[in-house]
């Protein structure tokens, strides 16, 4: 029998720590629901959709009772929808995002992404127009996500697609600006997207995947701190292997609650995502975690070495405890999901810049950042390209979820509610970026890239 | 199929009796049992079979919650695979 210590230790890590699997997602293909006619596609989307899907929640729920571990989200993703829209005569992509949006209905799942084009080398016309799109779709809609991958380190940065993306975030947030730009947490745009990513926004299933597939993130920033408290003071060896022992039990409960969802829906378990996903609840904070390492507030000097080293433990401690790893794996530092990062970015210790270095270290990018409405496109699209670029030099994932939450200044606190949480506004550069966004055409691939 | 279960709150008469109870009225079988007080709190984990069990698994969970706020306790039952995964290779 397993000791009454470390059945204590599993169940305050659940109960205290704020240890929870933080999503199952069923990745779905919908490359067999193409046809000429919108009407006739959205219906087979919807149909295939409704009909892989409908007992995953409730899979879900009866796992989370049997383990006596939360299981936060029940997700969906699919095949990006501009590939299997790219058959029909006029298509009205708005209707795409629709059918998504009921089939998420019925399934009772909160998000479901892949509302998503892959354009990092260069657009078809059907793509041109679905990006279009976007920010009436995520208008119309609740719970699609949407996603745009515009580099890759193998074809470098589509710079026509970055600019577009710019105005898709403006846009975005124009149309949704009843709800303090909301829509804008929906869409993220991507470098070097992966294809098994089970995390919301940016999850779609992609061409490379089978069938179906179940994905399964897993969570637990509050319990790595607390085994940090433990080792306070000590050398950096002792760190990392705190971290790495700690990574391990969380990804093992992963590993577990994963294969049981995939034999319970007789769907092939895909991977486990091992990132350190952070919620706004108090004690469940990535920052709170570079903090105790030594900081006196997270953005301080020291905070990039300090996410490179929490990230690379992360890695090295879950990477034995699943048979399969993938998706993002490492630790994201969303702003407005994090109450550190949120206390750390009002009281002006974080900045905009000291986050896009951070982004080179941690496992994506500027995630959910608030910034003034009055930010032009041509400067978000200058934050796409600067964090694009930061992906394709690096060979990692990027990413932007930027909100130019409208009418606000920096200072202000936007409020998105529930796990999206709230984020003050950051000050952006005042000077303008519009003369080299604007230039078109594509940023070469790196050097490295040349790797045959 | 085995579960753990754990009892955790402030010491009292006859918590192991009424758990007990109820995990035989509901045909469960308690294979092994530790207990420990630590600073007043009252800590039992029980290693049940609860393969004849004579009702659905949510069911004899809802019971024992229930149980436990009745006597200020908390009372958790979980399949014994997570400890088993989390701390064994």
């Amino acid at each position: 029998m397993i000791n009454p210590g470390e059945i204590i230790e599993t169940i305050k890590m659940i109960s205290e720590e704020n240890l929870d699997i933080r999503t199952i997602t069923m990745g779905i293909s919908l490359l067999g629901c193409a046809d000429e006619n919108t009407e006739r596609a959205c219906a087979k989307i919807y149909d295939k959709i409704t009909r892989r899907a409908c007992d995953l929640v409730k899979t879900g729920e009866a796992i989370e009772r049997e383990y006596g571990i939360p299981i936060i989200n029940k997700r969906i993703s699919v095949t990006p929808v501009s590939l299997v829209a790219e058959a029909c005569q006029n298509a009205d992509y708005v209707k795409f995002a629709e059918a998504l949006d009921r089939a998420a209905a019925e399934t009772g799942v909160n998000f479901i992404g892949g509302f998503s084009a892959l354009v990092h080398k260069g657009y078809t016309e059907g793509e041109r127009r679905f990006v279009r799109s976007i920010p009436y779709a995520l208008a119309a809609t609740e719970r699609v996500c949407a996603s745009v991958n515009v580099a890759s380190t193998k074809a470098g940065i589509n710079m026509d697609a970055v600019l577009e993306m710019g105005g898709a975030v403006k846009q975005t947030a124009e149309l949704t600006r009843g709800y303090g730009g909301i829509g804008c947490a929906k869409l993220v745009v991507f470098a070097n997207a992966v294809e098994d990513n089970p995390f919301m926004a940016g999850a779609f299933h992609g061409v490379g995947e089978g069938e179906s597939v179940i994905n399964v993130g897993v969570s637990g920033p509050g319990v790595v701190k607390r085994a940090l408290e433990e080792v306070r003071g000590k050398e950096f060896g002792a760190v990392a292997e705190t971290i790495k022992k700690t990574a391990f039990k969380i990804t093992r409960m992963g590993q577990l609650v994963a294969q049981e969802a995939s034999r319970r829906l007789g769907v092939p378990f895909g991977i486990v995502d091992l990132s350190l996903a952070p919620t706004p609840a108090v004690g469940d904070s990535v920052a709170y975690i570079l903090e105790e390492m030594g900081l006196e507030k997270c953005g301080a000097h020291g905070t990039t070495a300090a996410l490179a080293l929490l990230n690379d433990a992360v890695k090295k401690g879950g990477i034995m405890a699943s048979s399969y790893v993938g998706g993002l794996s490492g630790a994201f530092i969303p702003v407005s999901e994090d109450a550190g990062m949120i206390e750390a970015a009002a009281s002006g210790a974080l900045s905009l810049e000291k986050l896009e270095a951070m982004t080179c270290v941690c496992s994506v990018g500027l995630d959910m950042i608030a910034v003034p409405g009055d930010t032009t496109a041509e400067t978000l699209a200058a934050i796409i390209a600067d964090e694009a670029a930061i992906g394709v030099i690096n060979s990692k994932t990027t990413a932007v979820r930027v909100i130019p939450a409208p009418n606000a200044k920096v200072g202000d606190i936007i409020e998105f509610g529930g796990l999206l949480g709230r984020a003050p506004v950051m000050r952006v550069s005042e000077y303008a970026s519009g003369g080299f966004v604007s230039r078109g055409g594509r940023i070469p691939a790196p050097m490295h890239s040349l790797k045959n | 199929m085995k579960a753990v279960m754990t009892v955790i709150g402030k010491d009292m008469r006859g918590i192991i009796a009424k758990v007990s109870a109820l995990l035989a009225d509901n045909n469960v079988n308690i294979l092994d049992i530790t207990q420990t007080t630590m600073q007043d709190i009252f800590t039992m984990i029980m290693l049940c079979d609860i393969t004849e069990k004579k009702i659905e698994f949510a069911e004899l969970a809802d019971k024992l919650d229930r149980l436990g706020g009745e006597l200020g306790l908390s009372i958790r039952i979980q399949h014994e695979d997570i400890f088993n995964s989390m701390h064994r290779i």
